[in-house]
């Protein structure tokens, strides 16, 4: 198959595989059949996705290296802006469907409690990623382009503090999603010597 | 008056339906294979049941259970209580925090159906005169059963409204006799690991410590609010809202409001309770709802209301200080710092 084709069979795969279950956890919720409290759900929903695209992001170029595909490379991209989607997701559910617009409320939250203060930093880091993205701006920062997408690591140590933070007592899943994160940047660990040398 | 109804006339048309399309929402599901799939993120079930199903089963769907046995009671009919637009059964019955069968809302819907709740012993000792063991019967038979409708306001920051049948504590208390020496009351849940998975496993059950227990002030247990319940919606309570008997203080977060009782115990002494060990700074004794104090990791100043309308739902409201049970029990805290007594 030529590679063309393996990338545009990839990416279909990757938009069903994010845009399905996106679309349908909606509509449940939506029609209030998500459960007891869909607010609570539809957070959780957007939460994990985001935070396991993410972590898939970070998985490709291990991946391509390993098994000597590069080709899959060009879909990390796709994947990356699908974890802002979903972080986005997340946040604007917070703010439409928990807060209720109750602004107020909303800045205070951020500011006031830790976990979420956390989970703000994240998203600004991942939406300058997303914005930046774009092909045109790419080749124009140049240098520090990469610079700024290397960012994408720290991104994911406070995405995955912010879950841990989030919950009440039952720390076992987010902790094994610190030790997913810290396996994926050991994977880097040559390229994070490189930095300090 | 004694009124006798079965459970059929307490449900709506609408939840009826409600309930069948909810099941085959999930059959669809399934189908399309999104639930227990190792698909890109699976979390479609109800809470993050399936999230990513590294972590995540496939469970059936609890439902309003057909089989538990309707009461005999008297109905609430305080005009306050009725004009609140009720949290419909199928809600407070999926979503729960009993984390005896697992931290997932709707987990304990699912791990609690096969829990035995007949044979029952409560025991009610301690610096009593009158040591007391009720069994299953006695439950529902040595007090006279009534209907309250009481706000639930849950530490998380939602909130039901609910329609609980019970007996106050206090007819209980009174039975048994307490000596001068008791000033408080100590409740403790079941410790049964092998009906209880989440007491069996710390990742099904969030690592808390267990048996779960909590405890009021011997006064706060006779205020008239506080009511022993053995149902709910007209008929025995479902094992998930933790039957066979639970407690219900309204004024207070739900967390103080301890499911599946097996002892009660009169002490002299301040009882330890289940939260307040786990995270002292995160949850007090007296866990009274109260607007001005916040969680330290959210606020408290209102709150989601859960009753139906889906995810746009407009029902965020005020929380009230003492869930709106102050004029019956503000007084039980005069002169205290509420502030560090929280
Ligand atoms: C302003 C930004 C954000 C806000 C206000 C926010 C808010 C929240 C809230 C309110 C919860 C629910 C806590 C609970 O009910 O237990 C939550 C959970 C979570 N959030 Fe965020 N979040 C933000 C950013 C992010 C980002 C950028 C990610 C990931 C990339 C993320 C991933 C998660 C995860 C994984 C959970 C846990 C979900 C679960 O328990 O199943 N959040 N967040």
């Amino acid at each position: 198959m030529a590679t063309k084709t393996k990338v545009w069979l990839l990416k279909t795969v990757i938009h069903l595989a994010a845009l399905i279950p996106l679309v349908y956890t909606y509509y449940l919720a939506i029609i209030d059949q998500l459960g007891g409290d869909p607010v609570e759900a539809i957070l959780h929903f957007t939460g994990i996705g985001a935070l396991n695209i993410l972590l898939l992001s970070l998985l490709i170029s291990p991946l391509a290296k390993r098994f000597k595909q590069a080709y899959i490379l060009q879909t990390r991209r796709l994947v990356g802006l699908y974890a802002f989607a979903y972080a986005l997701f997340h946040i604007l559910s917070f703010l439409f469907f928990e807060v209720q617009f109750n602004w107020q409320l909303f800045v205070d939250e951020i500011i006031q409690r830790p976990y979420i203060t956390v989970g703000m930093l994240a998203f600004t880091v991942l939406l300058l990623l997303a914005v930046t993205s774009v092909s045109a701006l790419k080749r124009k920062m140049g240098k520090r382009w990469q610079q700024l997408h290397n960012w994408v690591y720290p991104a994911a140590i406070l995405a995955a503090v912010h879950f841990y933070w989030s919950v009440k007592s039952e720390l076992i899943e987010p902790s094994i999603y610190l030790v997913m994160v810290a396996v994926l940047l050991a994977l880097r660990a040559d390229k994070f010597k490189r930095w300090f040398r | 008056m004694l009124i006798k109804f079965k459970s059929s006339d307490h449900i709506g048309e609408n939840q009826v339906t409600d309930e069948s399309v909810y099941h085959n929402r999930r059959d669809m599901l399934k189908k399309m294979g999104f639930v227990g799939t190792g698909a890109l993120m699976a979390a479609t079930t109800p809470s993050r049941a399936a999230s990513l199903s590294l972590f995540g089963g496939d469970q059936a769907q609890g439902a309003v259970n057909p089989n538990l046995k309707a009461l005999d009671f008297s109905a609430e009919k305080s005009a306050q209580a009725l004009g609140q637009v009720q949290t419909p059964e199928l809600k407070a019955t999926t979503h729960n925090n009993f984390y005896e069968f697992g931290t997932q809302k709707n987990q304990p819907s699912e791990l609690a159906q096969n829990f035995k709740v007949n044979p029952w012993q409560l025991k009610i000792s301690g610096h009593v005169e009158n040591e007391l063991t009720l069994d299953y019967d006695d439950l529902f038979n040595k007090f006279a059963l009534q209907e309250r409708i009481y706000r639930l306001r849950c530490v998380e920051a939602w909130s039901m409204v609910i329609p609980w049948i019970g007996f106050p504590l206090a007819e209980l208390i009174k039975l048994a006799k307490p000596t001068s020496d008791a000033k408080y009351v100590a409740f403790k849940t079941l410790y049964d690991p092998e009906q209880m998975p989440g007491q069996a496993s710390r990742r099904i059950g969030g690592g808390i410590k267990y048996p779960y227990i909590e405890g009021l002030r011997l006064d706060e247990a006779m205020n008239d609010l506080t009511l022993m319940s053995v149902g709910m919606y007209g008929k025995a309570l479902p094992n998930q809202n933790g039957a066979p008997v639970r407690l219900v203080v309204p004024w207070k977060y739900g967390f103080k409001s301890i499911k599946s009782i097996v002892s009660i115990e009169l002490t002299k002494r301040r009882p330890k309770t289940t939260w307040n060990i786990l995270a002292p700074n995160e949850y007090g004794f007296y866990a009274n709802v109260n607007p001005d104090v916040s969680h330290p990791r959210w606020s408290q100043a209102s709150e989601r209301r859960i009753t139906t309308g889906g995810l746009f739902a407009r029902n965020r409201i005020e929380t009230l200080p003492f869930n709106g049970y102050g004029e019956q029990v503000a007084h039980l805290y005069k002169g205290m710092n509420l502030r560090k007594n929280y």
